[in-house]
C-alpha cells in the first residue's frame, strides 16, 4: 500500500497547467508552494503495480519538468 | 485479540510524507510558503498574535511560531526563520500546543492523606515539602534527601535545583533523566576529546557526501533532520547508510540497509579501523599532530549488583600496539561476531576512508543506551579521527539527542552527580569557582559524587535515600528492571515529590502532587544538539496554581533558609538566573550567549565569541579558543590532542539462551514522544498509534504461528508482559529478535527490562536482554 510523496518541478510557466494535471488522478494529492516554481505530490496508492503505473502516467505529462521521491513508505490500508 | 485502531494511521503516514516533501522543499528554497498546508489549522479570521519558541519535544530544536488569541495558543507552524528546520516541523511539533489542553491537566496541588489524595493550596504544598526536607536532613542526613530532573528542565530549572542541592544544602543527590539516553555520550566526548558536545553543527548536512547512521532510525526519531539528510540525496546524490539492528523506516529510505547482530557494533566498528589503517587510509599527518593512543581496563562487569563501583585506568599505547589490537577485528572475525559480511565491512570503511567523500556519522540510542557505550562512541571518533575527518563542514561525528534540553540543562548546567556548571565537583578548583558564582561556602560543595540514576532508585528502594522531588521526567515508566523500583518507592518511610502536568505513573507513587507550568506557559531556554540555546517567553498563563519548576524550586529554597542564594524577583528571575549561570561559562571555549541575543534571533550556538556563534569547535579556521597555532587544536585535553581509543567488543550483560532464545530491544515511535504523557493527549497522534505492541519477525512469527494483532507473552527473569502482536508492518526486527515500545504505561516493558549500564557512564543498556517468546 505504497504512499510516497514527491518535489514535482513544473515546465517554466507551466505550474497551473502541472497542479491541474495532477490533480485528475484520485490518487494524487497536490500541494504547490505559494511563492515558488514547485509543488509537493503525494502518490496513495493500492500496491506496487498501480503505484508503477500511476508514476508513468505522472511522467508522461508534458508540463513536468521533473519529479523527484522524497519519501515512501509501504504501509497497511486503514 | 487486540483490533489495532488503523482508522488514521493512513492519512497520518501522508501527513508524514507531506512533511518529509516540505522539509526537502525548504532546504532547496530558503523562505518557502505552502500556506495552505502550514495554515491548516488556523482558523478563519483569528487574530493571532505568532511569537517564536524552540518546539517543546524532541532534542533537534526547531523553531516554531506559535499564535495565540486571548490567552491561548490556537496554532503552530515553523519558523522559517530557524536554521535548525527552516520553517518545518514534524508531526509531533505540529500538533505541540494541543498537549497544553489534555482534560486531565494538573492545576492543584495534591497531597496524600490517608491513601488519597486531597486538594490543597500551593502555600501548603511547598510548606510540606520544605518541612519534610528538613526533616529528612535533620534524621539521615543531607545525602538522604535527592532530585531527578530531566533533559525537559529548561535551564533555569535545572539550574536552581543544581545550585539548591549541590551549593546549598550539599548533596550531589542531583540526577535527571539524561543519564538514561545521554551519558554515555558525554563520556564518549570526554574521554576522547576532554569536552562535551558534538564539535560540528547541523550545517554539516549540507556538506557531507556519507550520513552514516549509526543504530539511529532517524527517519522516526528525528524526522526533520532525516529529510535535510533526503533532500541532499536528492540534491548532490548523498548516500545514507542505514546500520542497525532491525529494518526499520530509515533502513527503506537508506541507500544501503546493513544489519548486526546486537553488541556486536563494537566489532564492526574496530574492523573499519583496521580496513582504514591496513588500507593506507589514514590521515597520518593528522594523527600524528593531534593524536594519542590510549587503551582502559577491560572485563568490567554490567553494573547488576548494587554499589557496583568502576573506574577506568588509562594507559598510554603507541600505533603499533593498536595495529596489533586490531589484527582481532579484521573483517572476517568481525563478519564472524556480527552477521555483517565482509563485503559490507569493507564497504562502510571504504566510505569513510575514501580521501575524497565527507562522511557525517550520526548516533543516538543504539550506542549510547549500550553496556560499553562509551567504547562505541570512542570507536565511531577513531574511525573519524584516524582519517582526519572530523571539525570541518561536511566531515563531523554528530551524537543526537532526544530531549529539547538534555544538552542546554543536563550537559551544559550540570545536573548529574558528579558535574557543576562548569567541571566536576572533584576539582577543587571547579568547587571554589562555582562557590563563589553561589554565593556559598565552598565546604558546602561535597567534593564525592553521590548516586548515578539507576543507584538512585536503588538507593531509594534500600532507604538510603529517604525523599527524592522528581520534576519534568516519568520514572515509573522508563526505569529499566522496573518493579524492583516501583516497590521501592512506595515503601514505609520514604516521600516523594513530583512536578508535572498530568497524571501519570510517577504521580500514582507521590506524597506530593505538584501542578506545572508547561513549556510557553513560562518563560525559559532549552539547549538543542548542535549547541544551541534558544529562549522562550511565557505567552500564557498556566491552569489554576501551576507554578513553573523553577519558581517551585525557589519558593522551596527560601523556606529552608536560603533567601540570600535565591534572592530572584518573581518578575525577573528567569533574566537574573541566566546572567547568573553565564559566568560559569565565560571564556572562548564556552561562552553563552547573552539573553538580547536570544530574544533577537533563533538561538546561538555556544561557544559564543565576539558576536558570532561557534559552527566547528576545534579548528582554528572557526573556533577562536584554539591556540595551538596550528590547524586544529584539541584543547579540551591538557597537550592539546584527541585520543584514539583501544576498545575491544565484549558481549552484553545477558544474551539468549536455551531457556531465553529472543535478544529484546526497546525504543520509541514517531507519533509519541517518549514516555507519552503528552502526546497521548494529543487525539490524532494517540489514535494513530494507540498502544504498545511487540514486532516480531515475520520467520519468527509463521513458525510461532503469530499473526498481526494475536497476543504474545514475553518473558524474561524479570517477569513477563502480554502484548499484541506486530509482523511485518512498521520495523522488522532480525530473526530471533523482538521490539517493543516503550510509550504506554499499560504495557510497561520496563518491567522485564535489564538494569546493566555501561560501567563509565552508568547509562543503561535498553537495548539488548534474553527474553522468551509464547503465543498467549
Amino acid at each position: 500500500m505504497p504512499i510516497k510523496s514527491y518535489l514535482a518541478h513544473p515546465q517554466q510557466g507551466m505550474k497551473d497547467e502541472l497542479i491541474d494535471a495532477l490533480s485528475k488522478h484520485n490518487q494524487c494529492q497536490v500541494i504547490p508552494a505559494e511563492n515558488k516554481e514547485i509543488l509537493i505530490l503525494v502518490t496513495d496508492t493500492d500496491d506496487t503495480q498501480e503505484e508503477e503505473l500511476l508514476k508513468e502516467k505522472i511522467e508522461s505529462i508534458s508540463s513536468l519538468k521533473l519529479l523527484a521521491m522524497v519519501a515512501g513508505f509501504n504501509t497497511p490500508k486503514n | 485479540m487486540y483490533n489495532t485502531t488503523q482508522t488514521n494511521r493512513r492519512s497520518f503516514i501522508k501527513k508524514m510524507a507531506v512533511l518529509s516533501a516540505m522539509t526537502a522543499a525548504a532546504s532547496m528554497f530558503p523562505g518557502i510558503i505552502f500556506a495552505e498546508e502550514q495554515e491548516a489549522g488556523v482558523p478563519k479570521g483569528a487574530n493571532l498574535d505568532w511569537k517564536k519558541a524552540p518546539c517543546r519535544f524532541c532534542g533537534v530544536g526547531c523553531g516554531v511560531l506559535i499564535g495565540t488569541e486571548e490567552g491561548k495558543a490556537i496554532a503552530v507552524k515553523g519558523d522559517p526563520k530557524s536554521p535548525v528546520n527552516k520553517g518545518l516541523c514534524c508531526v509531533k511539533g505540529y500538533h505541540s500546543i494541543m498537549a497544553l489542553y489534555g482534560k486531565d491537566r494538573l492545576t492543584k496541588p495534591l497531597i496524600k492523606k490517608n491513601g488519597q489524595y486531597v486538594t490543597v493550596s500551593m502555600k501548603e504544598a511547598l510548606d510540606l515539602i520544605a518541612s519534610k526536607m528538613k526533616e529528612t536532613i535533620k534524621d539521615h542526613g543531607k545525602d538522604a534527601v535527592s532530585i531527578y530532573g530531566s533533559g525537559q528542565w529548561t535551564i533555569p530549572d535545572g539550574y536552581v535545583a543544581s545550585k539548591l542541592f549541590k551549593g546549598c544544602i550539599g548533596t550531589n543527590n542531583v540526577e535527571a533523566n539524561a543519564r538514561l539516553c545521554m551519558a554515555t555520550a558525554v563520556t564518549g566526548f570526554l574521554t576522547s576529546f576532554g569536552l562535551d558536545e558534538p564539535m560540528g553543527c547541523y550545517e554539516d548536512i549540507d556538506y557531507a557526501d556519507t550520513f552514516f547512521l549509526w543504530g539511529n532510525n532517524m527517519a522516526e526519531m528525528h524526522p526533520v533532520l532525516f529529510s535535510r539528510l533526503l533532500d541532499q540525496r536528492l540534491k548532490r546524490g548523498a548516500k545514507i547508510i542505514d546500520f542497525a539492528t532491525r529494518t526499520t523506516r530509515t533502513s527503506m529510505a537508506a541507500d544501503r540497509s546493513i544489519i548486526f547482530n546486537p553488541q556486536s557494533d563494537l566489532a564492526v566498528g574496530n574492523a573499519i579501523c583496521y580496513e582504514i589503517i591496513h588500507n593506507g587510509w589514514m590521515n597520518s599527518a593528522f594523527i600524528e599532530e593531534h593524536c594519542n593512543f590510549s587503551k582502559g581496563l577491560t572485563n568490567m562487569g554490567y553494573g547488576l549488583e548494587d554499589n557496583y563501583k568502576f573506574k577506568d585506568k588509562p594507559e598510554k599505547i603507541n600505533f603499533e600496539a593498536y595495529k596489533k589490537f586490531l589484527e582481532d577485528y579484521n573483517p572476517e572475525k568481525a563478519s564472524q561476531i556480527s552477521g555483517v559480511s565482509v563485503t559490507d565491512i569493507k564497504y562502510m570503511a571504504a566510505q569513510y576512508g575514501d580521501p575524497n567523500k565527507k562522511v557525517m556519522s550520526f548516533w543516538c540510542m543504539g550506542p549510547n543506551q549500550h553496556s560499553r557505550g562509551t567504547w562505541m562512541n570512542n570507536i565511531i571518533y577513531n574511525i573519524h579521527l584516524l582519517t582526519g575527518k572530523i571539525s570541518e563542514p561536511g566531515n563531523s561525528p554528530f551524537s543526537l539527542t532526544g530531549q529539547p534540553s538534555a544538552c542546554g540543562t543536563v550537559r551544559e548546567v550540570g545536573t548529574l552527580t558528579h558535574k557543576l556548571p562548569h567541571g566536576v565537583v572533584m576539582n577543587k578548583k571547579h568547587r571554589e569557582f562555582a562557590a563563589k558564582i553561589w554565593d556559598v561556602p565552598v565546604e558546602n560543595i561535597d567534593p564525592k559524587p553521590t548516586y548515578h540514576t539507576v543507584e538512585m532508585f536503588r538507593a531509594l528502594d534500600r532507604g538510603d535515600i529517604r525523599f527524592m522531588w522528581i520534576q519534568v521526567t516519568n520514572p515509573m515508566v522508563t526505569i529499566p528492571k522496573l518493579k524492583r523500583y516501583r516497590d521501592g518507592a512506595k515503601k514505609e518511610g520514604r516521600f516523594i515529590v513530583v512536578s508535572d502536568i498530568y497524571p501519570t505513573p510517577t504521580t500514582d507513587i507521590a506524597d506530593v502532587i505538584l501542578p506545572s507550568a508547561m513549556w510557553i506557559e513560562r518563560e525559559g531556554m532549552y539547549g538543542n544538539s548542535e549547541r544551541r540555546t534558544q529562549y522562550f517567553e511565557q505567552m500564557l498563563e498556566p491552569p489554576g496554581e501551576a507554578m513553573s519548576d523553577t519558581w517551585q524550586l525557589i519558593e522551596v529554597a527560601k523556606r529552608l533558609g536560603y533567601e540570600k542564594q535565591f534572592y530572584y524577583k518573581k518578575e525577573t528571575h528567569i533574566e537574573e538566573i541566566y546572567n547568573e549561570y553565564r559566568k560559569h561559562h565565560v571564556g572562548k571555549k564556552h561562552n553563552m550567549a547573552p539573553l538580547e541575543v536570544l530574544k533577537s534571533q533563533s538561538g546561538a550556538m555556544w561557544p559564543y565569541v565576539d558576536g558570532k556563534s561557534t559552527q566547528w569547535r576545534f579548528n582554528s579556521k572557526y573556533d577562536p579558543a584554539c591556540s595551538n597555532g596550528k590547524d586544529f587544536h584539541f584543547y579540551g585535553k591538557p597537550d592539546g590532542k584527541a585520543v584514539i581509543w583501544q576498545r575491544p567488543y565484549e558481549p552484553a550483560a545477558e544474551e539468549p539462551d536455551q531457556e531465553y532464545p529472543y535478544w529484546l530491544g526497546t525504543g520509541r515511535v514517531v507519533e509519541h514522544w517518549h514516555t507519552g504523557s503528552m502526546t497521548r493527549r494529543i487525539p490524532v497522534l494517540h489514535q494513530a498509534m494507540p498502544h504498545g505492541y511487540v514486532e516480531l519477525n515475520p520467520g519468527d512469527a509463521k513458525r510461532l504461528q503469530i499473526k498481526t494483532g494475536d497476543t504474545v507473552k514475553l518473558t524474561t527473569r524479570r517477569g513477563e508482559i502480554i502484548l499484541p502482536a506486530s509482523v511485518d508492518q512498521r520495523g522488522v526486527p532480525a530473526p530471533m529478535q523482538v521490539f517493543v515500545p516503550f510509550f504506554d504505561e499499560n504495557m510497561l516493558i520496563n518491567d522485564i527490562t535489564l538494569d546493566s549500564f555501561c560501567p563509565i557512564s552508568k547509562e543503561p543498556d535498553y537495548k539488548k536482554c534474553a527474553v522468551k517468546v509464547e503465543k498467549a
